[in-house]
C-alpha cells in the first residue's frame, strides 16, 4: 500500500527540488512500453470483447468442459462460455476501476489541492475531515454499508469504494500542493495580483499532473481490487459481470478442488496482470515525480561511459 | 506536551465520528435493518406489530423515540461496553463474540504485518544503499506480486500446499480434534502450524510495498549533505547506512505503517474468509449473512477503535524516532 | 588562459614553509555520453598552517576539485588524471590515489576534513548533537573511553563558542550559524592538517559570517591547520587568505598572494571578478553588464 507517490513526506521533499515547468511525459522505457501495451490490450478485450462473443449466461449442459476450440477457456459447472465470462467480467471490473478512479479524482483534488490552496480554516477543516476518513477502515465500512442495501448496481459499488478511499490521495496531494503554493513564482504571481483562479490553474495545476496521474492509477487499482474482494465475498453488485464475481462463482462451484483451473485462474491472472500492468506505469510516473529515482538506475548507468574499474573504484567508499 | 495533546485530540474526533456513522448508517440505508429482518421473519409466517416493536427495541431503532434520544442512549450503552446480544450467536453478546475472535485477528494479521514491514524495510535499506544491484533488481517484480489479488493468492497457495501437496491444513486456526485452547505446548504450536499460510499470503502480498517505500526513500536520503558529510568524517559503511541513511529513510515507511493498518484489517477480512479462521474477520461475514446487524456494528465499531488505537500507538512511536515532529507542534 | 600559470612555491609571503598538501595537474571528467571535463589539470601546492582560497563562479568545478582531492566523487565523476599527495607531519608523502577501503576511510577527518556548505543540512536531522561528534572518536580513535569523548566533544564546542549544554540538542534546534559552528567543531575534533572548506558561510547572515570568519582565524591560529577556502565571494578571500587560486571552467586562471592579486591582478577574469564588487571599485555592477562570466564563455575572450 505504501510506494513513493503514497507518501506526503517524499512528495513534498520532491517538490522542493523540482524545476518550475517539470516534465508531464514520462520518457519511454521499456517497464512503461510494457505497462502501456498491457493496458491497451485488456482495455480493448473489455470494450470490444463483450461483442464478439456469445452469452455469458447461457446455460448447456456440458458442464465443467476443459478448454476447447469450441470453449477457448471451458466451461462452468453449468456450462457457461468461461471466455464469454471474462470478455464481459473485463468490461465491468474496467467499469468500477473508471468510475473509482474519476471519482477519487474529484474528490481528492477538491479536498487537498482546494483545502490546501485555500489555506486557513478551510484548510484545516479539510485536512481534519480528510484525517478522519484515513484512520476509519475502509472495507469493513463498505462491508457493513453493502450490507443494508440488498439490490446494488455496479455504480453503487463504485461510488461506495470512492468514498471510502479518496482520503489517502487527498492527503498525499495536500502535502504536495503546500510546497509548490510556497514556491516563488507562485508567490510571485500572488503579488503581482493574479486571480486565484489563474494561480490555481495556471501555475499549480500543472505541477501536480504526475502526482494526480499516480493518484489516479492507484485509485484504480484499488477500485478493481477492492471490488473483487467485496464481490468475492458475495457482497458485490447484483447480477453484474467482474473478475471478482468470477472467483466468487468459482470458488462456490468449487473449481479448484474439481481442478477446473480454466474457470479460476483467468479472471485472478486478469486481475494480477492488469494490476502488474497500472503498476508498471507507475513506475515510470514515479520517475517524474521524483527525478533522484532515475539517478543510478540500469538505464542510467548504461548512459554512463565508465569502465567497469572506474566505476568500482568510485563506488567503492559508497558501498 | 501540546503535540501529544493535539494527537489525542485528532483521535478522539475520529472516534466521535465513527461512533456516529457507526449510528447513522443504519438510519440512513435504504435497507432498514428492521424491514430486513422483518421480511425474512414473513417467509417463515405472518409479522405482528408486537414482533416488529421487539426487533425495534432489540436494535435500538425504537420508532417511538426521537432520534436524539436514540443516540444518546446509544452512546451510553456503548460507554457502558454494552453493545447488544448477538442474533447469529444468539443468545451470545456481542462483546463476548467480539473478545473470543478480535485476539486471533490481531495475532495473526498484527504479526504479520509487522514480519512484512520489517522485511520489506530490511530489504528495501539494502535496495535503495547497492543502487543497480541484484536486490535493486529485484523490486519490481515483488512490487508486481501485490497487484495480485489477497484472496486470489491466498486461495492459489491454499490449493497447492493444502490440497496438492499437503503441506499445511485447509482451513480453520488450530487443530480442533487433538487440542483445546490454552497455553499448553500443543496447541500453541498447532495455532503457529495453521496460522503459517494465511500470514505467508499477508507476507507476501505486502512486502513489496514496503520495500519499494523504503528503497525509493533511501535513494532521497542518500543525496542528502548529512550523508556526505558522515563520509567525510570516515565513518564506517555499516554506521552510514543505519544511522545516518536509513534512520532517517524509515520515517515515511513509520508513518504509512499506520495508515496501512486500515488496509491489513480489510484484507483480513478476505484472507479469513479464504482460510476459515477463527477471527474477527470471519464474524463479520457471518454477521453479514445472517443480517445480524449489532454484530456488525459491534464489529466495525471495535476494528475501527483498534486501528485508532494503532494509529495513535504509532503516531507516538513516530515523536520519539522524529525529534523535528515535537519543535513542529 | 590556456596553461596553469606557474607560481614559485615560496610566495605566501610569510617565509618558507613545508608543502602538506600537493595537487599535481588532477582532471576530473562527469563521464556521460559527452563527458563534461569538470577540472582539467588543475596544480595547487598548500603549505602548513597556511589560507588558500580558492575563486570562481558556481559551477567552475572548485567544489568538485575538493571532492576530488578527499576521493568522495560520485559516479559518473572521476578522477581521470594527476594525483594527489598528503606530506604527513612526520614526513610521509601519501598518494591519496593509493588509499583504498578501510585506509582511505581512517585517512578522512584525520588529517583532511571538510565543512560544507549546507549549513542546514549539513547535519543529520534525527540523532544528537553529541552523538555525531562522538561518532568521530567512535570511529577513529576507539581506545577513548566514554567519559574522556564526553569531555573532548564538550571541549570542542566550547572551542567554537557554543554552550557544551547544545551536546544533547538536535540539529532543529540549533541556528544556522550554531549548526556551522558545530560543523567547525566536528570538523577540528581531530585535530587535521587540512581544512576544507566549501562555501562555508554562504548560507549564513552577514554578522554571523564575520563571528564565524573570526573564530576561524583564531583557531587556525592556535592549532595551525591549514584552510582550502572555496567561495565565490572574492572580497572575503582577500581579507582572510594569504594566497589565492581564481578558477574558471576548471582551470586555474591566476594565483597569487592576495595582494598581488587585488593590486595586480594579471588575468582578464579575474579583473572581472573584482570589477564586480562595488565595494572595491565603486563601478557598480560592471560585472554583469559586461556579461563576463554570465553570459555565454566566448564573451570574455572576446572582451579580450
Amino acid at each position: 500500500m505504501s510506494t513513493a507517490t503514497q507518501d506526503p513526506a517524499l512528495a513534498a521533499a520532491a517538490a522542493t527540488t523540482q524545476p518550475r515547468r517539470r516534465r508531464t511525459l514520462p520518457p519511454m522505457t521499456p517497464k512503461l512500453g510494457v505497462g502501456l501495451a498491457i493496458t491497451i490490450v485488456i482495455v480493448l478485450f473489455g470494450t470490444l470483447g463483450p461483442l464478439l462473443v456469445g452469452s455469458p449466461s447461457e446455460v448447456r449442459n456440458i458442464g465443467m468442459t476443459p478448454p476447447s476450440s469450441e470453449f477457448w477457456l471451458g466451461t462452468t459447472q453449468t456450462g457457461q462460455d468461461v471466455f464469454a465470462q471474462l470478455a464481459h467480467a473485463t468490461r465491468g471490473s474496467l467499469l468500477i476501476g473508471l468510475v473509482v478512479g474519476v471519482l477519487t479524482l474529484l474528490l481528492s483534488s477538491f479536498f487537498g489541492v482546494v483545502g490546501a490552496f485555500a489555506g486557513g480554516w478551510t484548510d484545516e477543516a479539510f485536512s481534519l475531515f480528510t484525517n478522519v476518513m484515513l484512520v476509519i477502515p475502509g472495507l469493513p465500512l463498505v462491508i457493513v454499508i453493502s450490507s443494508y442495501v440488498t439490490q446494488k448496481s455496479v455504480w453503487m459499488v463504485a461510488i461506495v469504494l470512492a468514498i471510502t478511499s479518496w482520503a489517502g490521495s487527498a492527503r498525499v496531494l495536500r502535502g504536495f500542493t503546500l510546497s509548490v503554493r510556497n514556491r516563488d513564482y507562485v508567490l510571485a504571481s500572488r503579488v503581482s495580483g493574479e486571480s486565484s483562479w489563474r494561480i490555481l490553474t495556471v501555475e499549480i495545476l500543472p505541477n501536480l499532473v504526475p502526482l494526480l496521474a499516480s493518484q489516479v492509477v492507484f485509485a484504480v487499482i484499488f477500485g478493481i481490487l477492492g471490488e473483487a474482494g467485496l464481490s468475492f465475498l458475495g457482497l458485490g453488485a447484483t447480477g453484474s459481470f467482474t473478475w471478482g464475481t468470477m472467483l466468487y462463482y468459482a470458488q462456490n462451484g468449487l473449481a479448484l478442488r474439481l481442478g477446473a483451473w480454466w474457470w479460476f485462474v483467468p479472471p485472478g491472472l486478469m486481475l494480477a496482470v492488469f494490476g502488474a500492468a497500472l503498476a508498471l506505469i507507475n513506475f515510470a510516473i514515479d520517475g517524474i515525480i521524483n527525478p533522484k529515482l532515475r539517478d543510478g538506475t540500469r538505464e542510467q548507468r548504461k548512459r554512463w561511459r565508465m569502465t567497469k574499474e572506474q566505476l568500482r573504484e568510485s563506488e567503492e567508499e559508497v558501498q | 506536551m501540546r503535540f501529544l495533546w493535539q494527537k489525542l485530540g485528532f483521535y478522539l474526533v475520529a472516534l466521535w465520528a465513527a461512533l456516529t456513522l457507526n449510528f447513522f448508517l443504519p438510519r440512513w440505508m435504504p435497507g432498514n435493518p428492521v424491514d430486513i429482518m422483518v421480511s425474512k421473519l414473513a417467509q417463515r409466517g405472518e409479522v405482528t406489530p408486537a414482533t416488529r416493536h421487539a426487533i425495534e427495541l432489540l436494535l435500538g431503532m425504537d420508532s417511538s423515540v426521537p432520534i436524539w434520544q436514540q443516540y444518546i442512549d446509544y452512546l451510553q450503552q456503548i460507554f457502558r461496553g454494552d453493545l447488544g446480544v448477538s442474533v447469529a450467536y444468539f443468545p451470545t453478546p456481542v462483546v463476548d463474540v467480539i473478545g473470543q475472535t478480535l485476539p486471533w485477528t490481531v495475532a495473526l494479521v498484527g504479526l504479520s504485518t509487522l514480519i512484512s514491514f520489517v522485511i520489506g524495510v530490511g530489504l528495501g535499506m539494502l535496495a535503495g544503499w547497492k543502487r543497480g544491484s541484484w536486490i535493486d533488481n529485484m523490486v519490481p517484480s515483488l512490487t508486481l506480486l501485490q497487484s495480485i489479488p489477497y484472496f486470489w493468492l491466498a486461495l492459489v497457495l491454499l490449493f497447492l500446499l493444502g490440497s496438492v501437496w499437503q503441506v499445511f491444513p485447509l482451513n480453520g486456526g488450530y487443530d480442533i480434534y487433538t487440542t483445546s485452547p490454552g497455553w499448553t505446548w500443543d496447541f500453541v504450536s498447532s495455532v503457529v502450524y495453521y496460522g503459517t499460510l494465511p500470514a505467508l499470503t499477508i507476507v507476501i502480498s505486502s512486502v513489496g510495498g514496503w520495500m519499494l517505500g523504503m528503497r525509493n526513500m533511501m535513494v532521497s536520503t542518500l543525496s542528502e549533505d548529512y550523508i556526505l558529510t558522515a563520509e567525510a568524517k570516515g565513518l564506517r559503511p555499516s554506521r552510514i547506512r543505519l544511522t545516518y541513511a536509513a534512520r532517517n529513510a524509515v520515517l515515511p515507511s513509520v508513518a504509512g505503517f499506520a495508515i496501512s493498518l486500515g488496509f491489513v484489517v480489510a484484507g483480513s477480512v478476505v484472507t479469513e474468509s479464504v482460510f476459515s479462521y477463527p477471527g474477527i474477520g470471519s464474524a463479520l461475514l457471518s454477521s453479514v449473512n445472517n443480517a445480524d446487524y449489532a454484530l456488525m456494528q459491534g464489529i466495525f465499531l471495535v476494528v475501527t477503535i483498534s486501528v485508532l488505537g494503532a494509529n495513535l500507538l504509532v503516531d507516538l512511536l513516530y515523536t520519539v524516532i522524529d525529534p523535528r515532529t515535537r519543535a513542529r507542534a | 588562459m590556456s596553461e596553469t600559470p606557474s607560481v614559485p612555491e615560496n610566495l605566501s609571503g610569510r617565509g618558507y614553509r613545508p608543502i602538506v598538501l600537493e595537487i599535481d595537474s588532477v582532471s576530473v571528467d562527469y563521464l556521460v555520453a559527452e563527458p563534461v571535463h569538470a577540472v582539467r589539470k588543475v596544480s595547487l601546492t598548500l603549505h602548513r598552517g597556511e589560507v588558500l582560497g580558492l575563486a570562481g563562479e558556481s559551477g567552475c568545478g572548485k567544489s568538485t576539485l575538493a571532492y576530488a582531492v578527499t576521493r568522495l566523487l560520485k559516479p559518473p565523476a572521476a578522477i581521470v588524471g594527476g594525483r594527489v599527495l598528503f606530506h604527513s607531519r612526520e614526513g610521509h608523502a601519501i598518494d591519496l590515489g593509493n588509499l583504498h577501503g578501510e585506509d582511505l576511510r581512517a585517512f578522512r577527518w584525520d588529517k583532511i576534513a571538510m565543512v560544507f556548505q549546507g549549513a542546514m543540512n549539513s547535519l543529520n536531522p534525527v540523532i544528537r548533537i553529541r552523538d555525531q561528534l562522538e561518532d568521530v572518536f567512535t570511529t577513529h580513535r576507539p581506545d577513548l573511553d566514554r567519559r574522556t569523548r564526553r569531555r573532548r566533544s564538550a571541549e570542542l564546542l566550547e572551542r567554537v563558542g557554543v554552550d557544551p549544554d547544545r551536546l544533547s540538542s538536535y540539529p532543529h534546534e540549533l541556528s544556522g550559524g550554531m549548526r556551522q559552528r558545530v560543523m567547525i567543531a566536528m570538523a577540528l575534533a581531530l585535530d587535521p592538517q587540512v581544512l576544507l572548506m566549501d562555501e562555508p558561510t554562504t548560507a549564513l547572515d552577514v554578522v554571523v559570517q564575520r563571528e564565524i570568519l573570526q573564530e576561524l582565524t583564531r583557531l587556525r591560529e592556535e592549532l595551525g591547520f591549514a584552510v582550502v577556502f572555496i567561495t565565490h565571494d572574492l572580497p572575503l578571500l582577500l581579507e582572510i587568505s594569504d594566497r589565492i587560486a581564481v578558477m574558471r571552467e576548471g582551470r586555474i586562471v591566476e594565483i597569487a598572494d592576495a595582494r598581488t592579486l587585488y593590486t595586480d591582478p594579471q588575468h582578464e577574469y579575474t579583473k572581472a571578478l573584482l570589477r564586480s564588487f562595488p565595494s572595491l571599485t565603486g563601478t557598480r555592477g560592471d560585472f554583469i553588464r559586461t556579461g563576463a562570466g554570465a553570459g555565454p564563455r566566448e564573451n570574455v575572450e572576446v572582451a579580450l
